[in-house]
């Protein structure tokens, strides 16, 4: 029997690691070579969020804890690296004009004649690859403590990552002088002195951020088929059952909550170097909402599924929103109440149900005993 | 606070109240090493709350319950685990997304912190002892099943090997063959039977009969309260006993 189990363990892993490389074939050779550079680049924005959405498929998918508010995490990365491109763009030759030469523009027009100190650090590229993965890794363990740890979960933590997401957004507005405002921080052109404007170095982010996004699905499966994968899984089940078989269930929560965290991060980071800005609303409510979209349209529980979901929902919106502006809101909310009522595995999920299994007809042993197959039964639904 | 015993399990005063209504009211008894102890009485006698005040679900109001004279009642549920305190729910409470293997590992105590979890490795040590456990509870043919499509019978069993597999001092059993058949109770007396080896089992059960084949002591509840306390042979023949309880 345990033979069994490990053939089937081995042809999931099998399976999962020929996905990923068609995947990575089609980011890495497939689309460069279809697409001229400004939809590659497009693609590659659209691929930023598939960082949150990995995080989400953990959180959410795995461990059942949904959070409204992973645009925290994605914008203060993006925010993170904005800072350190901006204090680069803002040397005292660059900035003569100003009335205080040598702090980002923005800061001049509101006044402020020295440069704050929590903007100090962000001189060093260094510290700033490193704020970006650690400050939302700790803010997500300070929420993190205040709410697992008291036992908030379901809908009520789900209605306190929004409240997070619409303060930290005011919070930005509203100190314009420090964070550039409802305009973000723009305006961004090199790191290290390369000009990360051209085509080339459009080029380049690209490649860096499909293979950054390659790195982070391997980390996520392996974080996924440890028994830390499986206990999140029996947690989202039967919390108490694992709580009374000796462990702390909340530490979980936390740590998956920060990962899924720092991994948005990784995805606003690269938004910033690939778009050249970040803004307020990358932060917000209305952003979190659409990036756990990404997620249910690809399938929760799949890792795959999710980057494949962000890429075409992206895709679609930005069809709609070309040809028929109007629409896309109709059509943003009609794919909801679809994958709420439809298809709640997302894509994924249609993929394991209807494609599969014709994909692998004559296997070999017990066709009763579909004991590697993923679970397409969710224990919750969508909107839970 | 109580002084020392040589009791596994000493309770003593201990009282929980909710909202004013006292639940449990002054209870207390004590567990030896290698005793099954059943506790029996009506519903709403208290019987699960007592089970949920010794694992710390529900926090006493005020007592104590000494575990190998360590106070529980100050402890979280995990730690509370780690001391040596095992328990089944009264509905099976198993993992149904995950295999039978898979359910029996997450129980094997190691590995029981996150950064423990993530580096966690499925070695021979594991497999044996879950092959073992699996044995006992007659699921070796089911190792690989998600536990979703076992028999209700067959879940009650695995959450009795999820136990098992933790190798409590003191297993703590609510209504264990609620709900069986016939051929799955007989079973279940002869797998109970053989796990209470060289630990102690504390059991809620409403099947007389269940009672008679494994109890060593009975302890009857009523409302919150110790109404007959002894061998089945006596509390059987309590007056108080049959009135309440067993008589109709």
């Amino acid at each position: 029997m345990t033979r069994n189990a490990q053939n089937g363990l081995l042809g999931r892993i099998d399976g999962d690691v020929a996905g990923i490389l068609l995947l990575a074939a089609l980011l890495v050779i497939v689309l460069p070579l279809g697409l001229d550079i400004f939809r590659l680049n497009m693609v590659g924005k659209y691929l930023t969020y598939a960082f949150v959405a990995l995080g989400l498929v953990l959180c959410w998918g795995s461990a059942g804890i949904l959070s409204l508010g992973q645009g925290i995490f994605f914008g203060i990365g993006g925010y993170c690296m904005a800072m350190f491109l901006k204090l680069e763009a803002s040397s005292p030759e660059a900035t003569k004009i100003q009335s205080t030469p040598g702090i980002p523009d923005f800061m001049d027009w509101n006044q402020l004649t020295a440069l704050p100190w929590f903007w100090e650090p962000f001189h060093s590229l260094t510290f700033s690859i490193v704020a970006v993965v650690a400050v939302p890794a700790l803010l997500a363990l300070i929420v993190g403590l205040a709410m697992f740890k008291r036992r908030v979960g379901g809908v009520y933590f789900a209605i306190i990552t929004q409240a997070f997401a619409a303060i930290l957004t005011i919070l930005i507005v509203g100190q314009q002088g420090y964070t550039g405002g409802i305009n973000g921080i723009t305006d961004l052109r090199t790191l290290k002195g390369w000009d990360i404007r051209t085509d080339e170095a459009k080029l380049v982010l690209y490649f860096v951020n499909a293979a950054l996004l390659i790195g982070c699905i391997l980390l996520c499966l392996y974080v996924r088929r440890s028994k830390l994968g499986r206990i999140l899984v029996a947690l989202r089940d039967k919390e108490d059952r694992v709580r009374f078989s000796g462990y702390d269930v909340a530490n979980f929560k936390i740590f998956v909550f920060c990962f899924a965290a720092a991994l948005s991060a990784v995805g606003g980071a690269m938004f910033t170097l690939q778009v050249g800005f970040m803004s307020p609303s990358f932060v917000g409510i209305v952003p979190s909402i659409e990036m756990v979209i990404y997620c249910a349209v690809g399938g929760r529980l799949s890792l795959l599924g999710a980057v494949y979901g962000t890429l075409l929902v992206n895709w679609a919106k930005t069809m709609l929103s070309e040809s028929f502006p109007e629409l896309w809101l109709f059509a943003m909310g009609a794919l909801f109440i679809g994958v709420v009522m439809v298809f709640p595995n997302g894509l994924a999920g249609l993929y394991q149900q209807y494609i599969a299994p014709r994909l692998r007809r004559p296997t070999v042993g017990r066709t009763t005993m579909p004991a590697a197959a993923a679970p397409i039964i969710p224990p919750h639904t969508a909107a839970d | 606070m109580a002084n020392n015993t040589d009791y596994l399990l000493a309770v003593e005063g201990l009282t929980v109240s909710f909202d004013g209504f006292k639940a449990v009211n002054d209870l207390s008894f004590y567990v030896d090493s290698n005793e099954i102890h059943v506790i029996i009485g009506p519903n709403g006698a208290g019987k699960t709350t007592v089970l949920d005040l010794i694992c710390g679900r529900t926090k006493a109001s005020g007592g104590s319950i000494k575990f190998r004279n360590k106070e529980l009642t100050a402890m979280k549920e995990h730690q509370i685990v780690t001391a040596g305190v095992g328990r089944k729910f009264q509905n099976p409470s198993i993992y149904d997304d995950l295999t039978v293997f898979e359910n029996l590992e997450i129980s094997y105590p190691r590995g029981r912190s996150v950064f423990g979890a993530l580096a966690f490795k499925r070695d021979a040590a594991v497999r044996e002892r879950v092959a073992e456990i699996a044995e006992m509870i007659f699921l070796s043919d089911h190792l690989d099943q998600r536990a979703e499509y076992l028999s209700h019978g067959q879940k009650q069993w695995l959450e009795i090997g999820m136990l098992l597999i933790q190798d409590p001092e003191l297993l703590m059993l609510d209504e264990p063959v609620a709900g069986m058949s016939v051929n799955e109770r007989k079973k279940t007396a002869e797998l109970l039977n053989r796990i209470i080896q060289n630990r102690s089992v504390l059991v809620i059960e409403h099947d007389m009969k269940f009672v008679e084949d494994i109890a060593h002591r009975v302890t009857v509840l009523h409302q919150g309260k110790i109404l007959s306390e002894g061998s089945m042979e006596r509390v059987k023949n309590d007056p108080k006993v049959v009135e309440v309880y067993l008589g109709h």
